[in-house]
């Protein structure tokens, strides 16, 4: 699914030259459930930024579900990030002044469709996360675990090859974590590939693999010991099977 | 992403900002209303101007003395006195010329028992209401015999008759009139032509043009006229009828090859040109000075589309990491700039069109507004739209995902 080579990522700032990125190697195959975890300053966010084809890499190979990445046009950039990945960031990162419902839909707005055909997802997808009480709530009158089921929903709207999430949990606390948590590990159990940076280890040894940076590179990388299973509502996603194997 | 989408997106952000979007598309509202006001009350007082010059006869051709200019230096039109008697005689028997009247004129008092009032009285001969086509009112105009024999009648306006005797509807004819201290009778009255801008045409005096140099004029310039009024055939001849009183008149002044004219003639269609082309500048530079306030409009625009993309750089991150191509959001933001352009250019045509009525009745000038004018000017804040949303629809597609996501 996901091939690194020898990536780099070199900041000039005034006559300092940062090296964020220093010679990564890392191979993610479907399915996986990974945990980015490292000291501040490691790495990690430039990372997730450069495989959600945020930011272009300065040098080194990425192969993203069999696409060049490196050699991707701004345009093609755009239309990877709208069908392959769905990102989800820290700060949730929802249009203010928008609906759950409509926040929900964006991906598939830039992707085409009908506005039914959206609508129906969108509801869909917000029914996953639990949201369907809440679906024309603005994400000002949404807790701050409410918001980031809302991007979750959104991340899912296009049914990407993988779901990149850069510290999902950092501003949630222990209780909305784990119910964040729990949505991922049941949507890693239905087939989703998932990638999540995060610094603390209880919610790494949620996921199957922890990858630990220093320095912008892999120091270590290893399967999850002691697994921990969140608990939560259940998201009936052999529904949600189903409906992906009828092309849906 | 379809277009529909696009607007729909872009109205929402319009209508997010209602006062501001509003304020923004003052600019553009007052320009194209200032546009529209400008150009009506140009067009209006184009369309006045020709309709008097018209009234004052189509065909008309006037030939005064002195050449309007020679070698660059003007002679004075009208001080000369190389017109003659003998020159209407012969220009009356031209194959394009319908008829011709000497006028010569000046202003004097005008008195009956009681009551004076000063006119412009006119020394003209019987050619005169054919020329001008001015049917009477009652009683008869001037005869041939009266400019023979230099008889004492007048002929008076509708006006004159009023301001003499009280009222304007009242038949002078038989009544006596001292012009100058000179006894003449009044033998009729002009039909009105109705007041038309620069002079009221009715009030006038008219008297055979053999009286006017015998009793009014002395020395040198008792055997010259003033002014010659001919009406050509119709409008298509009026050229030859213009050559063909050049010749004449050379002929008879016996000027050689090498001299100048000296006499001028003017032909009406030549003033309405210029009437027309003075009016049309008018009107030009009163839509540019408006125009340059649709202009700042369309800088006002771009101002508030700069700061709008700036005020919504995260927007444009998040649109942009969930997929949104630069096409996308350039017409996004080109489309919230065109829609102010547009509807600020819509209201401004509306507040023209009442504005311009307004203006018109409150200066006691007609307006007339073009519909080339509201045409353009649409088109023009469309464009003005476009132009000035270009560069802040471009700032906001161009802008890097990361950077604008970081943005606070
Ligand atoms: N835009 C930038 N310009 C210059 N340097 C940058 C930029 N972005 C990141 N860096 C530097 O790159 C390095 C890696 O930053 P990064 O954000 O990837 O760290 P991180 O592992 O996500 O840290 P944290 O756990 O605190 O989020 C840091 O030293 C940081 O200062
Ligand atoms: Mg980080």
């Amino acid at each position: 699914m996901i091939r690194i080579e020898n990536l780099r990522k070199t900041y000039a700032t005034g006559d300092v030259e940062v090296h964020a990125l220093n010679g990564v190697n890392l191979v993610i195959d479907e399915h996986e459930f990974v945990a980015i975890m490292g000291p501040s300053g490691s790495g990690k966010s430039t990372m997730m930024n450069v495989l959600g084809c945020l930011d272009k890499p300065t040098s080194g190979t990425y192969i993203l579900d069999g696409i060049d990445v490196i050699a991707a046009s701004q345009n093609q950039l755009s239309e990877i990030r709208n069908r392959k990945i769905g990102f989800i960031f820290q700060s949730f990162n929802l249009l203010k002044r928008t609906t759950a419902l409509e926040n929900v839909e964006l991906p598939m707005l830039y992707a085409g469709g009908s506005a039914k055909q959206r609508h129906e997802k969108a509801a869909y997808c917000l029914e996953l996360v639990g949201l369907t009480d809440r679906m024309h709530h603005k994400p000002n009158e949404l807790s701050g675990g409410q918001q980031q089921r809302v991007a979750i929903a959104r991340a899912l709207m296009n049914d990407p090859a993988i779901i990149l999430a850069d510290e999902p949990t950092g501003n949630l606390d222990t209780k909305s974590s784990v119910e964040i948590m729990s949505i991922f590990q049941q949507l890693n159990d239905a087939g989703h590939t998932i990638v999540v940076v995060t610094h603390e280890p209880e919610i790494a040894q949620h996921t199957k693999r922890s990858v630990w940076f220093r320095d912008g590179s892999v120091s270590s990388d290893e399967p999850v010991a002691e697994r921990r299973f969140a608990e939560g509502p259940d998201l009936q996603l052999t529904r949600h099977q189903e409906r992906k194997g009828e092309g849906a | 992403m379809n277009i529909f989408e696009s607007f729909r997106i872009s109205f929402r952000s319009l209508l997010a900002n209602k006062l501001r979007s509003f304020l923004t598309m003052l600019g553009i509202i007052i320009g194209v209303g200032a546009v529209i006001i400008m150009v009506s009350i140009g067009e209006g007082t184009n369309q006045v101007v020709t309709q008097q010059i018209q009234s004052l006869g189509s065909n008309l051709i006037t030939i005064s003395p002195g050449a309007v200019s020679s070698g660059g230096v003007s002679q004075g039109s009208g001080s000369a006195q190389t017109l003659k008697m003998a020159d209407v005689d012969s220009i009356n028997q031209l194959d394009a010329v319908a008829a011709a009247a000497p006028s010569y004129q000046g202003r004097y008092q005008v008195a009956v028992a009681g009551k004076n009032t000063n006119t412009t009285v006119t020394g003209t001969s019987a050619n005169f209401t054919q020329v001008k086509s001015w049917p009477m009112l009652s009683g008869r105009f001037i005869t041939d015999d009266d400019v023979t024999n230099g008889t004492k009648v007048a002929v008076l306006g509708t006006t004159t008759v009023g301001n003499l005797f009280g009222n304007s509807n009242y038949d002078p004819v038989g009544q006596m009139v001292k012009i100058n201290n000179v006894p003449f009778t009044v033998v009729g009255v002009l039909s009105s032509k109705g007041a038309s801008g620069f002079q009221d045409q009715d009030d006038a005096v008219y008297i055979p043009i053999n009286t006017y140099r015998s009793r009014f004029l002395g020395g040198k310039s008792r055997d010259s006229i003033q002014q010659i009024l001919v009406e050509a055939k119709s409008a298509d001849q009026i050229n030859q009828a213009i050559n063909e009183m050049e010749f004449t008149l050379r002929q008879n002044h016996k000027l050689g090859f090498t001299k100048p004219d000296d006499f001028s003639i003017r032909n009406f269609a030549d003033i309405l040109a210029s009437a027309q082309a003075s009016t049309q500048t008018m009107t030009l530079f009163l839509g540019g000075v408006a125009a340059i306030s649709l202009l700042v409009g369309g800088i006002g625009i771009m101002n508030i589309m700069l700061v709008s993309v700036t005020e919504r750089t995260r927007e444009i991150g998040i649109r942009k990491a969930i997929g949104a191509k630069e096409r996308d959001l350039l017409f996004q933001f080109l489309i919230e700039a065109v829609t102010l352009a547009v509807l600020g250019g819509a209201v401004g045509v509306a507040i023209g069109y009442i504005g311009s009525g307004n203006i018109g009745n409150l200066m006691h000038t007609p307006t007339s507004v073009p519909l080339n004018a509201v045409v353009l000017s649409v088109v023009f804040s469309a464009a003005i739209g476009i132009i000035f949303g270009v560069v802040p629809a471009r700032k906001a597609s161009k802008l890097d995902p990361i950077e604008a996501l970081r943005y606070e």
